[in-house]
C-alpha cells in the first residue's frame, strides 16, 4: 500500500507541501518575523482576508503556545511547532480537491484512507474573527482546518478567503509512523549527519517551558503588553500623511503591535497570573487593537482601495 | 402526473444538522407548491453529507385557471368610484359587464388567471426555498452573495412522467439546475444523468452513496452487531452517536478494533466517553467480563486492503487518547488517595459566580443544607455533610477537565479510593441528578439529601442575587433545577415543609452575596448561621421540628433577634423573596402535573390552602381532587360550595357580617335544611379525621356525601326570607358548608 515516494522526513512533507502549492499557483511566503500563536496571526492571512484583492499564499509558521509546554515530555504537546498555511481569496470552487490532492502529495492516499470533513467552526475571539468550516479527519486523527473566512477584525470578508491550516508535527508523525514527536526523523534518516525533531527540539522545549512557565518576568511582560497596545493606538491614530504629504496609513507596523501584544498576553496565561475574570478583559484589549488594525487596513491600496 | 426531483449537492452539512434540513426543504417546496395551485400524492426527503433530497410524486402538471368575480360600483356611480374599482382589478372599462342588481346596473369584474406549468412553479418555489432556507448557521464563499450551510455546488431539478424527463429550468447565483449528480466522493466521483427518482436511488447506490439515513443506521446497526457478535460482544447502544455517525458517511463501512490490555483497567465511563468525543467510536461490551473492551468505527469508504490500514490509523489514534486518559487517571487516583486537599484548595480560587463566592464556598452552604434536610429524607447526617463536601472535587480532577460530562461519575470513584463509603461516593456520582426530565431520579438517602441540598442552593442563591428566570432567559438554568428538586420529593415520597431549607438556603446566599458590605443584616445573619451550622444538632432538630408542623426555625429566630437592630424593610424584602421562590416552584409544580393530566385550576385551588410549601402534600390532595372532581357527584358538589359561597359572600357585604357561627337545627323549617344538618354533622368530623390522617381519598368521599343534601336544600329553600333568624340561621348553616370545603381546597377557584 505504500507509495513509492512516500516520505521519509518530516522536513520532506514540508518540502512536498511547499512544491504542491506553488504549484498551484499560490506566492510561497517565508515565515512571519515574530511571535505567533497560529498561521492565521501572520498578516498574509489576517490582513490580505480582507478587502477586494485576490490572494493566494502558503507558508511555513513556526507558531507558539507557552501553556502546551510539556519539556519535550508529551508526545504530541509543545510550546513551539510548525503549522503551514494556505490562504486563497475568493475561495475556489474546487478547494477541497486541492486540499485532498495535497493529502495525496505527502502520501496519504483517499482511496486507502478514511478522509472525513466534520463540522468545525473557527472562531478567534483576539482576532475578532470567524468562519465555517470542518476539521478534516484522515483515519480517525485530525489532520487540518479547513474554514471559509466569513468575519475579520469585525469586518465581513468580501470576497471569502478559504483558509487551510494542517498541524505538521501530528501529520507528520501520521505519515511517518512515529509514536514521539521527538522521535521523528527531521532530515533524511539515511543522510550522513541525520537529526531528530528532538536532536533539535528537546533542548529548547525544555527551556522555554521552564521559562514561560517559572521564570517570565510577569512585571515586564504586563508593562510590555501595556507598551504595545499604547504604541500599536498610536499608530492608528497618526495622521495618514507623512511630513512630505505622502499619504501613509500604517496598518502593517500597527498590527505587529497587536500581534505582540497577543504573545504577551499569552506568556502571562501560561505564567498563571491571569484570573479567569481578567482573561476576558485582556482578550477584549487585543481584539480592539486587532480591529483597529483591520479598519486602517480597509483604508489601503492592499485591501483593493482605489488611488 | 410528473414526478419532481430535487437534489442540492454541497460540501459537508454538519451531521447535527442533516435530519432537519430534509425536513426543512420537504415543508418549504410543499407547502409554496400547493400555495400556487398544485396538488402532490406524497413527498420524501433524504439527506447524506454532501445532499440535501427530495422526492414529489404525483405532481399536477399546471396549476388551474381560477376565476373570480368581483361586484363594483353601480353603473351610475361617480367616475372617481369606477376609477378605485379599475385600479383594484387592473382591468380597464370595456372589460368590465354590467349587471342588473336589486338596485339597478353594477359593474362586475370577471379575473381570470389562466393555470401555469409546474416547471415555472417549481423553478420559483424551489429558488425561494433555497435562499430562504432556515440553517442554524449559514456562509458565503468565493465572491458570492448566496448563503448556505456550506458551498452548493449544484442542482438537480426535474419533472418526469411517462413521456420522459424534463430539466427545470432554474438558475440561483450562478448555479443553473440540471439533470446531474455525483456519487461517493472517492468511490465514484463522476458525474451522471438521472430521469427519476428510481432512477437516481439506483444509480446512487451504483456510485456507493446510500440516500436513505435511516437505511444506512441500519447497515451499521446490523453490521456493528455482527462484528460484536463474532466475539461474543455486544454494542452499547447510542442513539445521538448513532444518528451522528449516519450524518457522517454516505457509504457506511464498520470496522471492529480491539482496545489494548494496558487501557482495560480504565473506567468503562472514560472510555466509552473518551472514544465517542474524540472519534465517535461505538463501545463493545465483554458481557463476560463486564467491561468495554473493543470499539466499532465506521469508515465511508471500501478499500482494496479492507480496511486494514484505516482500523491502524484509529487505533494508533485512540492509543495515544487513551495514554493521556490513563495518565489523568493515575495522577487523579494518587491525590483522591491522599484526601483530595489540593482539589479542595483549587475551588476556593475558582468563581462560581462573582456575587456568590467561590465553589469552596458553594460546597459549604450545600454541606450545610444536606446535613440539615438529611433526617427529613432519612439520611444519616454525618454522611450526607461528607458526601456534600466531597461531591464537587472532580471538578479539579484531571480527567473532568478533559471531560466535564464524567463530573460525578469519577467523584464516585475517587470518593471510593479515598476510602469513602458507598453511600457517599455514591452521593457524588448522583447529586446533579436528574438533570432532564426523564433522568433517572436518585432513591439513595444520602443521595437524595445531597441533591436536595444542591438544588436549593442553585435556587436559592440565584435567587438571593435576583438573577431569576425571565421569559425564555433562563441562563442558570433555575427551571431544570426546580424541576429536578419537584421530581426528587415526589418520586421518593419525602414529606416535609420546604419552606425551612429554603429560608436557610435563601439566608446563607444572601450573606454570601452581601458579606462584601460588612454590618448589614443579612451578612450578620449569614455568619450566625455559620455558627448555627456549627451546633449541627440545634439546626437539625429545628429543621425537623419545622417539618413537623412547627413554624419556628433557627433562621425565623435569627431574623426576630435581629429585627430590633435593623430595618424592617429588609425583612419584608427577605420575606417577599421566599415567598416569590414558593411561587416559582408552585408554577414549576403546575407545569409538571399538568403532564400528568391534573388541570391547573385544581392545583390552584389546593396550593390556595396551608401547607402548600409541603409539595407531596399538595400532590395527594390535587390527585384525590381531580379524582372526585371527574365524577358527577363531584362536579355537582363544585357547584353546590360556589353556590353556598357566592350567597354568603354577597350577604356578608350587604349585612357588613361575617356568617360563621351559630347555625342551630332547632330553626330549621324544613326536612331538606334538617337533612342537611345532619349530613354536615356527619361529614365535618368525619373530613376532619381523613385531612388530619392525611387520607385525602376519604376526605373526598366524606365531602362528596355532601352533594344529595346540598342540591336538596337550594332545591326547596329560599335562604333569603323575610324571618330574619331564618335568614341568619340558614346563611350561618351555609357557612358550615363553605368551612367544610375550605378544609380541603379553595372550591372558588375550580372553573366550570
Amino acid at each position: 500500500m505504500t507509495s513509492p515516494n512516500r516520505p521519509r522526513s518530516f522536513q520532506e512533507i514540508i518540502l512536498a507541501l511547499q512544491n504542491y502549492w506553488a504549484d498551484k499557483g499560490c506566492a510561497v511566503l517565508q515565515p512571519y518575523d515574530m511571535e505567533v500563536g497560529a498561521g492565521t496571526f501572520h498578516p498574509a492571512t489576517t490582513l490580505r482576508a480582507l478587502g477586494s484583492r485576490s490572494w493566494a499564499a502558503a507558508y511555513v509558521q513556526p507558531s507558539r503556545r507557552p501553556t502546551d509546554g510539556r519539556y519535550g515530555e508529551n508526545p504530541n504537546r509543545l510550546q513551539h511547532y510548525y503549522q503551514y498555511q494556505v490562504i486563497i481569496k475568493p475561495s475556489p470552487p474546487d478547494l477541497q480537491e486541492l486540499y485532498l490532492g495535497s493529502l495525496r502529495a505527502i502520501g496519504l492516499d483517499p482511496l486507502i484512507h478514511d478522509v472525513r470533513f466534520v463540522e468545525d467552526d473557527w472562531e478567534s475571539p483576539t482576532l475578532g474573527a470567524w468562519g465555517l468550516g470542518w476539521e478534516v479527519w484522515c483515519d480517525g486523527m485530525e489532520v487540518s482546518q479547513f474554514t471559509y473566512f466569513q468575519q475579520v477584525g469585525g469586518h465581513d470578508c468580501k470576497p471569502v478567503s478559504g483558509e487551510l491550516t494542517y498541524g505538521l508535527e501530528r501529520l507528520a508523525m501520521y505519515v511517518l509512523g512515529v509514536e514521539h514527536v521527538m522521535d521523528m526523523p527531521f532530515n533524511d534518516p539515511d543522510s550522513p549527519i541525520a537529526l531528530s525533531y528532538g536532536d533539535i527540539f528537546r533542548q529548547t522545549e525544555q527551556e522555554y517551558s521552564r521559562w514561560n512557565f517559572d521564570q517570565a518576568d510577569t512585571e515586564m511582560l504586563f508593562q510590555h503588553f501595556k507598551d504595545a497596545e499604547a504604541e500599536c493606538a498610536r499608530i492608528l491614530e497618526a495622521a495618514e500623511t507623512d511630513s512630505a504629504g505622502r499619504r501613509i496609513p500604517m496598518a502593517h507596523p500597527a498590527y505587529d503591535q497587536a500581534i505582540k501584544a497577543s504573545h504577551l498576553f499569552n506568556l502571562l496565561d501560561a505564567r498563571g497570573v491571569i484570573s479567569v475574570t481578567e482573561r476576558q478583559a485582556y482578550i477584549g484589549r487585543v481584539r480592539a487593537l486587532a480591529k483597529g488594525c483591520a479598519d486602517l487596513f480597509l483604508t489601503t491600496d492592499a485591501a483593493g482601495v482605489a488611488r | 402526473m410528473p414526478d419532481l426531483l430535487i437534489e442540492l449537492f454541497s460540501e459537508e452539512i454538519p451531521a447535527r444538522m442533516q435530519a432537519r434540513a430534509r425536513e426543512d426543504l420537504k415543508r418549504l417546496v410543499t407547502e409554496g407548491l400547493v400555495q400556487a395551485g398544485l396538488t402532490y400524492a406524497g413527498a420524501g426527503a433524504f439527506s447524506t453529507p454532501r445532499r440535501l433530497t427530495l422526492a414529489v410524486e404525483g405532481l399536477t402538471a399546471h396549476s388551474p385557471t381560477t376565476r373570480e368575480e368581483r361586484k363594483g360600483p353601480r353603473t351610475d356611480a361617480p367616475d372617481a368610484a369606477l376609477e378605485g374599482f379599475l385600479r383594484s382589478t387592473g382591468l380597464t372599462r370595456d372589460q368590465l359587464e354590467a349587471r342588473d342588481d336589486k338596485k339597478g346596473q353594477v359593474w362586475f369584474a370577471v379575473i381570470e388567471r389562466p393555470g401555469r406549468p409546474a416547471a415555472q412553479i417549481v423553478a420559483e418555489v424551489l429558488e425561494a426555498a433555497i435562499r430562504n432556507f432556515p440553517w442554524p448557521k449559514s456562509m458565503r464563499w468565493g465572491a458570492g452573495s448566496l448563503r448556505w450551510v456550506r458551498p452548493l455546488h449544484s442542482i438537480l431539478c426535474i419533472l418526469s412522467d411517462e413521456a420522459g424527463a424534463e430539466t427545470v429550468p432554474l438558475t440561483v447565483d450562478g448555479i443553473t439546475a440540471g439533470n446531474t449528480t455525483r456519487g461517493h466522493r472517492f468511490m465514484a466521483p463522476d458525474a451522471f444523468t438521472v430521469t427519476g427518482f428510481d432512477d437516481y436511488a439506483a444509480k446512487l447506490r451504483r456510485a456507493r452513496v446510500m440516500l436513505d439515513a435511516a437505511e444506512r443506521e441500519a447497515e451499521i446497526r446490523q453490521q456493528a452487531d455482527n462484528l460484536a457478535f463474532a466475539r461474543g460482544w455486544q454494542i452499547v447502544p447510542d442513539d445521538a452517536l448513532m444518528a451522528e455517525v449516519a450524518g457522517l458517511v454516505e457509504w457506511p463501512v464498520p470496522l471492529m478494533g480491539v482496545i489494548e490490555d494496558r487501557f482495560l483497567a480504565l473506567p468503562p465511563e472514560v472510555l466509552q466517553t473518551s472514544m465517542k468525543e474524540h472519534q465517535k467510536f461505538f463501545s463493545a461490551l465483554n458481557p463476560k467480563t463486564g467491561r468495554i473492551e473493543g470499539f466499532v468505527t465506521v469508515a465511508n469508504i471500501e478499500t482494496p486492503d479492507d480496511g486494514a490500514t484505516i482500523l491502524a490509523g484509529n487505533q494508533r489514534v485512540l492509543a495515544a487518547r487513551l495514554s493521556d486518559a490513563a495518565f489523568f487517571w493515575e495522577n487523579d487516583l494518587r491525590e483522591a488517595k491522599s484526601g483530595m486537599e489540593a482539589w479542595r484548595d483549587g475551588l476556593a480560587s475558582v468563581t462560581f459566580h462573582n456575587k456568590l463566592g467561590s465553589q469552596a464556598d458553594r460546597i459549604e452552604r450545600i454541606a450545610a443544607l444536606a446535613r440539615g434536610i438529611a433526617p427529613l429524607v432519612g439520611a444519616d447526617p454525618d454522611q450526607a455533610e461528607r458526601a456534600a463536601r466531597l461531591a464537587k472535587l472532580d471538578l479539579r480532577s484531571a480527567m473532568v477537565g478533559e471531560f466535564p460530562e464524567l463530573q460525578g461519575t469519577m467523584g464516585r470513584y475517587y470518593a471510593l479510593e479515598a476510602g469513602e463509603p458507598e453511600a457517599v461516593a455514591d452521593a457524588a456520582r448522583d447529586h446533579y441528578s436528574p438533570l432532564g426530565p426523564s433522568d433517572a431520579v436518585p432513591t439513595a438517602p444520602v443521595s437524595v439529601a445531597v441533591a436536595l441540598a444542591d438544588k436549593i442552593d442553585t435556587l436559592t442563591g440565584f435567587w438571593a442575587i435576583d438573577e431569576k428566570p425571565t421569559g425564555s432567559k433562563d441562563p442558570f438554568a433555575l427551571r431544570r433545577a426546580a424541576l429536578g428538586l419537584i421530581r426528587l420529593i415526589l418520586s421518593n415520597d419525602k414529606k416535609f415543609k420546604l419552606k425551612v431549607p429554603l429560608e436557610v438556603g435563601l439566608l446563607r446566599a444572601r450573606g454570601a452575596s452581601l458579606s462584601a458590605k460588612r454590618g448589614d443584616l443579612l451578612g450578620n445573619l449569614a455568619s450566625r448561621l455559620k455558627e448555627a451550622s456549627h451546633d449541627p444538632v440545634a439546626y437539625a432538630d429545628a429543621l425537623t421540628l419545622a417539618a413537623k408542623g412547627s413554624d419556628v426555625g433557627v433562621p425565623g429566630k435569627l431574623v426576630a433577634q435581629d429585627l430590633t437592630h435593623s430595618s424592617w424593610s429588609d425583612y419584608t424584602n427577605w420575606e417577599n423573596g421566599l415567598d416569590a421562590l414558593l411561587s416559582f416552584l408552585h408554577d414549576r409544580l403546575k407545569v409538571y402535573l399538568r403532564d400528568q393530566g391534573i388541570r391547573h385550576d385544581i392545583i390552584d385551588a389546593v396550593l390556595a390552602q396551608e401547607g402548600n410549601d409541603d409539595l407531596l402534600q399538595v400532590v395527594s390532595r390535587a390527585t384525590a381532587l381531580n379524582a372526585m372532581l371527574a365524577t358527577d357527584d363531584g362536579r355537582n358538589l363544585t357547584q353546590g360550595l360556589k353556590r353556598a359561597s357566592n350567597i354568603l359572600t354577597q350577604a356578608e357585604e350587604k349585612d357588613g357580617v361575617e356568617y360563621s357561627f351559630g347555625a342551630d337545627v332547632k330553626f330549621a323549617e324544613t326536612d331538606q335544611e334538617r337533612a342537611l344538618f345532619s349530613a354536615l354533622d356527619t361529614a365535618e368530623p368525619a373530613i376532619k379525621r381523613a385531612m388530619q390522617a392525611e387520607d385525602y381519598p376519604a376526605a373526598m368521599t366524606a365531602i362528596a356525601a355532601l352533594r344529595a343534601p346540598i342540591d336538596a336544600f337550594f332545591e326547596a329553600v329560599q335562604v333569603n326570607t323575610d324571618s330574619q333568624i331564618v335568614r341568619r340561621n340558614r346563611l350561618n348553616l351555609l357557612s358550615r358548608i363553605r368551612e367544610a370545603g375550605r378544609q380541603i381546597a379553595d372550591f372558588t377557584r375550580i372553573e366550570g
